[in-house]
């Protein structure tokens, strides 16, 4: 039976409070204005944090916003969504022996401060009659666009889903990002003069020719897609990991949520799920996953905050069947999981043990083990590799003019909000450079 | 446990802290609050000559987010009636018989003034007088206060007058606002004074305000300069307080002197002791906590006496003035150099900034390798905790070429990180003061300097 959501609002309602203003100001007062400090080395768009953190202390909030904004467009979303102690604070030097500032939520307070005050980059480049198309308004193509505006280019993005901002309006839950600061993020990219095309797919609405054509350059931000399929019997009444977490973003009173819920998958994405769960009434919320607490995909500090809200895990046992009654489901089979040799991803591979079936009871059961990718790059004819759209170190595909960035291209380490801020960054400064470079060419000696 | 009792010119108290002459002992009601909360005493709110207050009297100058580094005030002496204050003397006095009671006071440059104020106070059975030659504001317009303090022939003047009448010992507080504090020192000596006190507080403007532009605190719009006091002017008081104690004629006058500026805890109370004080005022603390602050001002104190083996007050006064010396007289051959604990290390790097940007660039940051590498030499893609810790360089001292200069020690935010090591120079020692008798011509002239360099290894970097 599922249960009716109440107050959806409050039970996902960001996490941690604003800091207040005194509250800031002590903590930014702790901060040691370190000289080229680690917390800056360990964030991926080099955000210059004492600095703008001292500029919270001396009361200077303008500037403070202004410093993170020259590194990271996107800081408001990195300030709630980032794993900070795996980077800024993670490196912090008083971390040591004391407790790291508290670098995420000092960015927030300069970003709030931001958006109140409409306190955004200016975009003073004088126009360079180039344009460029981003096929996707996620982190990778907000900020790509928003520094391609900033040199002057003028920049369309064109974007599938009714809304702007990718995962941070779509797959980030609310408890860690309210959907309205991802739009506000959005709207202040056009505010720098980008065009945001909401509902148009590519290859559907417009065809990637006239994108080549009609633009100097395309930027691929386009992510990744649904969550794969487990190929169980019984599939049909699993719900889609993202698909659950979307749905608690716009219409979070509408979803319905299980009595006794399990979630397949270990990543940070299984972690949302269960918690949005557990927030929405579920009296039990268990995570299945084949491996153990060892191999777990999701970030320590994730598991952590999992365990306090009470959901349960249930290692070492791989769904074979989703067990129905009426159509509904009632339970999941697993089979028990023995660990071998290290796989190809360096973890134990899992080996089913034959006849160890056993059935978990669920109203419902949620997946979120990993993400499929488009099939955008086979009609563009780029090169791919494990799917993952191919690009050398200036984030060109093998196609002259189409760029890709983001999680599309992240074939190897964590996909994070940060590193497809990062790729955006990076990618806007190669495109500049080679635009510039083929409008006028550089006498070469 | 150590003796905290003194005995300050024949004023006796139970333990060395007395408030000093300012808001905290303005009432009889006051005083009594602050005697039960132990003070060993209390100067009186200066009083004398009528006055008037404003509103926004009282400034003060914050960094980050302590407050009340220091306080400016406006304030003048009691604008309590003279018979109201004179009345609640006498019934502090009767109350706390085992307590200080110093009275402040402050009248018109004229003899027949101060010698009435001091009959009057004497009659209340106080323990002594403080003759306020201080208050830099608002008295001084009218020739009194530092108007007084500023001019040794007038300090001397009207403590004679003074001193002529009054039978219980008098202490002369000097204002900080003079070129050499020395001089008031001597003249209240040579009046016969029983005691000095100081320092009162110095002339300051806390700030503008960035909205209004008007000085704060805003008077009805307009500011001016107000004493200053707190922590933040501790360094200034040591430094009067042991100009006085290693003063000829001052030091052996044998006068005791009472030591104020800046005393926020025991350990500043100690160092005050250490360079002469015999009794110790307190004021800006307290207006920043309450009298609560006695206790630990006591008892901190009595702590590191018995961890020292000082046995009473008179032990440790003055044990530190033996050290007070000048340039001239410093040891040039003594070496020290800075050097840097790396397991303490936190790599803040901030010595190496201040030593590379305002210093004398003896500090580098080596790879872990061992190689020497500037800052920032990440690569952009570079990130992580992992990548940031473990690569970040740490900053080592080349201490052939440290000169010493203490910089990074003063920095590190981290205690013990940072050690000024002494190390043998392999010179002789002399000071500038044997150098320019034996061979003036070194201190005189650049090439004889040179030559001298060159002659004993001083080599400048």
């Amino acid at each position: 039976m599922e249960l009716e959501v109440k107050d959806a609002g409050k039970a996902l309602a960001e996490q941690l409070p604003s800091l207040t203003p005194n509250a800031a100001a002590v903590e930014a007062d702790r901060c040691l204005f370190c000289y080229d400090a680690p917390c800056t080395h360990a964030c991926p768009t080099h955000i210059n944090i004492p600095r703008f953190i001292k500029k919270i202390a001396t009361g200077n909030l303008r500037g403070s916003a202004a410093t993170i904004f020259a590194s990271n467009l996107l800081g408001a979303t990195c300030a709630r969504v980032c794993p900070v102690q795996e980077l800024c604070e993670g490196a912090c030097v008083l971390g040591s022996d004391h407790k790291p500032i508290a670098i995420g939520r000092l960015q927030r307070f300069a970003m709030d401060y931001a958006r109140e005050h409409n306190s955004y980059p200016a975009v003073t480049a004088t126009p360079s009659g180039k344009s460029i198309a981003v096929i996707g308004a996620g982190p990778a193509g907000l900020s790509c666009s928003g520094e391609l505006a900033m040199m002057g280019h003028a920049v369309t993005i064109f974007e599938k889903s009714k809304m702007p901002g990718g995962l941070s309006t779509y797959g980030i839950i609310a408890l860690r990002e309210p959907i309205e600061v991802a739009l506000e993020e959005t709207r202040m990219v056009e505010g720098m003069g980008v065009k945001i095309k909401t509902g148009v797919e590519i290859g559907k609405d417009i065809s990637p020719a006239t994108l080549q054509n009609e633009f100097d350059a395309v930027v691929l931000s386009v992510g990744l897609a649904r969550t794969p399929g487990l190929g169980i019997a019984g599939e049909e009444a699993v719900v889609d990991g993202l698909e659950f977490i979307e749905a608690s973003k716009v219409a979070a009173a509408k979803l319905s949520v299980g009595r006794n819920v399990i979630v397949i998958g270990a990543g940070n994405t299984a972690v949302d799920c269960a918690t949005i769960a557990k927030r929405l009434g579920a009296e039990l919320v268990t995570m299945v996953y084949r491996r153990t607490d060892r191999e777990m995909s999701c970030y320590e500090h994730e598991y952590d905050f999992a365990r306090k809200e009470g959901i349960d895990f249930r290692f070492l046992s791989q769904p074979s069947r989703v067990v129905l009654k009426d159509g509904l489901p009632v339970g999941l089979e697993c089979l028990r999981v023995e660990l071998g040799a290290p796989d190809a991803s360096g973890r134990p591979a899992p080996a089913p043990v034959e006849g160890s079936e056993f059935v978990l009871a669920a109203d419902q059961i949620i997946k979120a083990v990993g993400q499929n990718k488009l099939t955008l790059a086979a009609l563009l004819g780029l090169e791919t590799r494990k799917g993952f759209i191919t690009v050398d170190a200036n984030f060109r595909t093998n196609v002259a003019g189409v760029y890709a960035i983001g999680d599309c291209i992240r074939s190897s380490g964590v996909a994070s909000t940060v590193m497809a801020v990062e790729d955006g960054k990076l990618a806007a400064a190669a495109i500049h450079q080679q635009i510039v470079q083929r409008a006028a060419p550089v006498e070469v000696n | 446990m150590a003796d905290l009792r003194i005995n300050f010119a024949g004023i006796k108290s139970p333990n060395p802290f007395w408030l000093a002459s300012a808001p905290p002992t303005n009432s009889g009601a006051q005083i009594h609050r602050a005697f039960e909360a132990g003070w060993g005493g209390a100067v009186w709110k200066t009083i004398g000559a009528p006055v008037l207050n404003v509103s926004n009297r009282y400034g003060a100058w914050h960094h980050g987010r302590q407050r009340m580094l220091a306080i400016n005030n406006v304030e003048l002496i009691s604008d309590r009636p003279l018979e109201v204050n004179l009345r609640e003397i006498v019934e502090i006095k009767r109350a706390w018989p085992d307590r200080a009671v110093i009275v402040s006071a402050m009248v018109e440059s004229k003899p027949e003034a101060w010698k009435d104020i001091v009959r009057r106070i004497e009659d209340t059975g106080a323990d002594g007088i403080e003759l306020n030659y201080g208050c830099p504001h608002g008295m001084s317009e009218r020739g009194m206060g530092a108007a007084v303090g500023q001019v040794p022939e007038y300090c001397e003047q009207i403590t004679r007058w003074v001193m002529d009448v009054a039978t219980v010992p008098v202490i002369v507080k000097l204002t900080p606002n003079v070129t050499n504090i020395v001089l008031p020192a001597r003249a209240a000596v040579a009046a016969g004074a029983s005691g000095i006190s100081l320092i009162n507080t110095i002339n300051s403007i806390c700030g503008v305000d960035l909205d209004t532009l008007e000085l704060t605190p805003s008077i009805g719009g307009k500011g001016g300069h107000g004493g200053y006091a707190g922590p933040a002017v501790k360094p200034i008081a040591l430094n009067m307080l042991a100009s006085l104690g290693t003063d000829e004629i001052v030091s052996k006058s044998g006068i005791p002197i009472s030591g104020m500026g800046g005393i926020a805890t025991w350990a500043d109370a100690a160092q005050f002791l250490l360079l002469g004080a015999s009794s110790l005022q307190v004021c800006t603390t307290v207006m920043h906590y309450g009298y609560r602050v006695i206790e630990d001002l006591c008892d901190g104190l009595s702590n590191w006496m018995d961890e020292k083996g000082f046995k009473t007050i008179a032990d440790v006064t003055g044990r530190s003035l033996n050290r007070v010396s000048e340039f001239k007289n410093f040891d040039l051959s003594f070496r020290a150099v800075a050097r840097i604990d790396a397991d303490k290390c936190i790599k803040c790097n901030l010595c190496y900034i201040a030593c590379n940007d305002t210093a004398h660039q003896c500090i580098d940051l080596v790879s872990h390798e061992g190689a020497i590498v500037e800052p920032q030499s990440y690569d952009v893609r570079s990130n992580g905790k992992h990548d940031a810790v473990e690569t970040r360089p740490r900053p080592v001292v080349r201490e052939e070429d440290c000169v010493g200069c203490r910089l990074c020690y003063n920095v590190c935010p981290v205690d013990n990180c940072i050690q000024m090591v002494e190390l043998p120079s392999g010179r002789s020692a002399v000071t500038w003061g044997e150098l320019s008798q034996q061979q003036t011509q070194v201190t005189e002239d650049w090439e004889a300097m040179e030559a001298y360099r060159e002659k004993v290894g001083i080599h400048i970097h």
